[in-house]
């Protein structure tokens, strides 16, 4: 048994269902770093969808699974700013009029963490055993930068993977405009503002594009490969685990 | 609270007001009205960015510099003598005609040593050219001209005309807006506000074309201090 | 102006192929997004001013009622007078009613967005009153006949040939028939024809920016000068504006006035800003003999009691449409109504009604940036998300869509039958996936596949391999 904290891992549906390794990535960066890390089975989404639709009666229903789901752990960290900062800052005010959930969502709000921010400020991992050659153009994703002050970690870790030439994408304020189901309902508004992410990141000349959501990755290399660019879409976790054999996103 | 008896009209006032309390749940109270009466009266500051606070030279040189970065431009002399020479030699300098309308306030001015300046005082015409006012004070902060309208002072006159000449003492600059405002209310005291205080920080413009920025749009196109340092 | 909202997706698919306007949106976007930030970055009190002014806000709002009283106590002290309008109707008639009573024939404007709200310039020309719009971008779009299209830059989504073309057909009956190519000869023209409006007006109509409680006082802000010659040349000034203008002193709308200009246009103060108190006094040379404030409510007192109060914080600075990948995207007009970008999502459903409107509280990825750059800390995606909730309970959204979402939340709360399902649309997505392992088409994702490669999954879930990881392991 490790001495280390004890670790719930929140997965995330899209890494469930669309990218497991990014999963396994988070497990092995944790295990590395002296965690315990364990994935309750009762998790499916954090409700976000259901949340962002107005439908707060099934947003409070999905939430009330993962506070019971859980209970226990000193940490919970997922590999996802978006589902992070659902958890953190939007629990709370779900369940803002609830005696009882009101404070079960505060106190697993305090615990929770977007995974790379949980590396360096509370793990201050400093020695990746990786490796990743390749000029890699970092996107930080709206939820990381604006709910969960995300920006200097996810760069902290990719500078000691030994290869990685980090590059920033110009006007990487800017939304890559997936948005949830925004990017179906609204899709032609939703492919303008990807394209012009998708311009942006062509003009770094990076070969690999990294980010920390796998809702702007899928959005961003969407648009990317129909537009017959040969750029490589990862998420950070797979490089700083060094588990890149696995295709890219959207290759095969 | 103030619900209208069948038939009996509400004005717009009372309904309006209603609304209001009857959102907040608030009642018309001592306690609020005292809150309110305390913060009218007292007016207190908030924050005012503290490079405000500086001696008179620093002062005087952050509004130059700040006044200078919007195209307007400023020209230094030592006394009030030295103002109507300023004058002719700016209007020389553009290539515009040697005639000025003058504000009450500054009519005052030795204009008669300027024999081959024209100068008539009072409110603008639509083809007078040249305005010449002067300033009530100055705000070094944002390189900022307090105006303001009075008896001597006709604010047309900052408005009409193409070229706008503004005679500012170098006493008149103050640090920030709230050092602008208590002077205001020092001067003019239980005589309350003026109709206008106008605060002027550049020569007229506008980017409505392309986000271009072109002077002159409808106020003055150019706008020049002369700066008396006595 | 009739809302033409309930039409959003034809209007954005006109915005989009628009290519004019799309240069023109690209230009804002470049523009004013770095001077912004430029000058926020120069000022190290920027975020405590922030905090000031929401703090002055916030009282305000606690008792607008005893300010707006305040207000009007002053204006009549200095020998102006108060006028309470609650709806648009009411407006419109008792500015028409001192138009009349001022004889007035021409009035001028300066740039009033509650002047369009309460679509005064119909209503004024119905009755044989000519309004002229002196506001270079508002000029444009009268003569355009067009609503504005960005809340300070009301013809940003013209472009100059397109202002060329205006002016010259225009202002040919003015005797100017040439048709101008440069910018400045467009404006010198404009001075030039608006210039005798000015000077023959009876009635000047303007907004306020702050309406200050402590002196009864009305203040523009302007780079051009136009509201100043607007409401110092005619016999008579109304100002038009909604009550949650007023401010209590004039320190407290100094405090605002440092974070409005630099949030709209990175400017420390804009050309001029000017505190307007009562008509002219006695001994002056010039001046209005009449100021009237007309205060619009239009359903603005009611906010204060429910979840949508923080909108009344807004200070029209436009930063939050700035900033926005939405209105980026498709401009102002798109959004079909006076109020467009992302406060506009939030305050057009007050007026217009949520069924009407729905679709602007909808439309938005939740980025964040509006509420990251709005001076006042109004937190707009919440309020969005506040009228999806409402959109919601009356089922407003496609069936299809509300279907899907109770199918899938319904899922959501039985992980192991969620399991079942999404591993077997898993594996199905990434058999449609090969060989490349991305899909170009999909039904019902259209909104996607239209214009992007949707990735394929790897295959099998984590879930599933997690728990022959654990099996294998015990």
């Amino acid at each position: 048994m490790s001495a280390g904290p004890r670790v719930g891992l929140f997965v995330t549906c899209l890494v469930d269902l669309f990218r497991p390794t990014v999963g396994f990535a988070a497990v092995k960066l944790l295990e590395d770093a002296g965690c315990s890390v364990e994935v309750p089975t009762a998790q499916t989404c954090c409700g976000q969808p259901a949340y962002n639709a107005g439908d707060r009666r099934d947003a409070r229903a999905i939430a009330a699974n993962v506070l019971r789901a859980f209970e226990g752990f000193e940490y919970v960290v997922a590999p996802s700013g978006s589902c992070a900062g659902m958890i953190k800052r939007h629990y709370p005010q779900l369940f803002a009029d609830d005696p009882v959930l009101g404070l079960a969502a505060q106190a697993l709000a305090a615990r929770t963490w977007e995974l790379t921010a949980f590396l360096v400020d509370v793990l201050k991992v400093s020695g990746l055993a990786a490796r990743y050659d390749g000029t890699v153009a970092y996107h930080d994703s709206c939820s990381s930068l604006r709910e969960m002050n995300v920006r200097d970690q996810p760069r902290a870790l990719l500078a000691q993977v030994d290869g990685v030439e980090l590059t920033d994408i110009p006007d990487g304020e800017a939304c890559c405009g997936f948005g949830g189901t925004f990017a179906v309902k609204y899709g032609d508004i939703s492919a303008q503002i990807v394209g012009k992410k998708a311009a942006n990141v062509a003009r770094t000349g990076a070969d690999t594009l990294v980010a920390g959501d796998l809702g702007c990755l899928f959005n961003i290399a969407g648009k990317l490969h129909r537009e017959g660019a040969t750029v490589k879409v990862r998420h950070v976790a797979e490089i700083l685990a060094g588990m890149t054999d696995d295709p890219p996103i959207g290759e095969a | 609270m103030g619900a209208a008896a069948a038939g009996e009209h509400v004005s717009g006032r009372d309904a309006i007001l209603g609304s209001i309390r009857s959102a907040l749940g608030a009642r018309d109270d001592d306690a609020a009205r005292a809150t309110v009466e305390a913060r009218v009266r007292a007016h207190p500051r908030n924050l005012v960015p503290d490079r405000t606070a500086v001696s008179d030279t620093a002062r005087e040189a952050m509004f130059v510099s700040q006044i200078e970065a919007t195209h307007a431009s400023v020209a230094r002399v030592a006394g009030d003598g030295d103002v109507p020479a300023a004058v002719a030699a700016y209007l020389a300098q553009h290539n515009l005609p040697a005639a000025a309308t003058l504000a009450p306030d500054v009519a005052g001015l030795d204009w008669a040593s300027q024999p081959m300046l024209e100068t008539r005082v009072g409110v603008p015409v639509e083809s007078d050219q040249v305005g010449v006012t002067a300033a009530f004070a100055a705000i070094a902060e944002t390189g900022t001209l307090m105006l303001t309208s009075g008896a001597d002072s006709p604010m047309t006159l900052n408005l009409l005309p193409d070229n706008h000449v503004v005679v500012l003492r170098r006493r008149q600059i103050t640090g920030s807006l709230e050092d602008a405002w208590d002077r205001l209310r020092d001067h003019h005291g239980d005589a309350g506000m003026p109709r206008t205080a106008m605060f002027v920080s550049g020569p007229s413009s506008t980017a409505d074309i392309e986000l271009t920025l072109y002077l002159g749009a409808h106020g003055p196109r150019r706008l020049h201090i002369v700066l008396v340092e006595d | 102006m009739r809302p033409t909202s309930a039409r959003f997706h034809d209007n954005v698919d006109k915005a989009l192929h628009d290519a004019d306007l799309q240069t023109a949106l690209h230009r804002v976007d470049k523009n004013f997004t770095s001077r912004r930030t430029a000058a926020v970055t120069a000022m190290p009190e920027f975020e405590a001013l922030r905090d000031e002014a929401v703090r002055i806000k916030n009282h305000t709002l606690d008792h607008l009622d005893l300010y707006l009283e305040k207000f009007e106590e002053n204006v009549t002290a200095t020998g102006g007078h108060v006028h309470w309008a609650a709806t648009p109707e009411d407006a419109r008639r008792i500015i028409l009613d001192l138009c009349q009573a001022a004889g007035a024939r021409t009035v001028t404007k300066g740039k009033s967005m509650i002047a369009e709200e309460v679509a005064l310039n119909p209503f004024l020309e119905a009755h044989g009153i000519t309004p002229v719009e002196t506001d270079l971008g508002e000029h444009i779009i009268q003569l355009a006949d067009e609503p504005p299209s960005h809340i300070i830059g009301p013809a940003i989504h013209k472009t100059k040939e397109q202002v060329s073309d205006l002016f010259v057909a225009h202002h040919a009956k003015l005797g100017k028939s040439e048709r101008l190519t440069e910018g400045e000869d467009l404006v010198a023209e404009a001075r030039e024809v608006l210039r005798p409006r000015y000077l023959e007006a009876d009635v000047g109509i303007t907004g306020a920016n702050f309406l200050i409680a402590e002196t009864g006082t009305s203040v523009i802000v302007t780079n051009e000068g136009n509201g100043d010659l607007t409401q110092q040349l005619p016999r008579t000034h109304i100002v038009i504006a909604s009550l949650e203008k007023v401010v209590p002193t004039l320190e407290d709308a100094s405090t605002i006035l440092r974070v409005l200009a630099r949030s709209a246009t990175g400017q420390q103060m804009s050309v001029y800003t000017t505190f307007s108190t009562g008509p002219r006094r006695a001994e002056d040379p010039d001046g209005p003999d009449a100021y009237h404030v007309v205060l619009l409510d239009n359903g603005r007192s009611k906010l204060l009691g429910n979840a949508f109060r923080d909108i009344l914080r807004c200070i029209r600075c436009g930063a939050c449409f700035n900033h926005c990948p939405v209105y980026a995207s498709i401009g102002g007009h798109a959004y079909g109504w006076v109020y467009s970008g992302p406060m506009g999502a939030v305050l057009t459903p007050t007026m217009i009604g949520i069924e009407e409107a729905h679709h602007l509280p909808n439309a938005t990825p939740f980025c964040g940036r509006c509420e990251a750059v709005c001076p006042m800390r109004i937190p707009l995606p919440k309020m969005m998300r506040h009228w999806r909730e409402q959109a919601f309970d009356r089922k407003l959204e496609p069936a299809r869509q509300r279907l899907a979402l109770r199918v899938w939340a319904w899922l959501a709360r039985r992980p192991a039958l969620y399991r079942r399902l999404s591993g077997m649309a898993v594996r199905y997505l990434a058999w449609r996936g090969r060989p490349l392992g991305r899909l170009r088409d999909l039904p019902f994702a259209e909104g996607w596949t239209a214009a992007r490669d949707l990735p394929a999954p790897q295959g099998r879930t984590f879930s599933a391999q997690w728990a022959q990881r654990r099996r294998g392991n015990t």
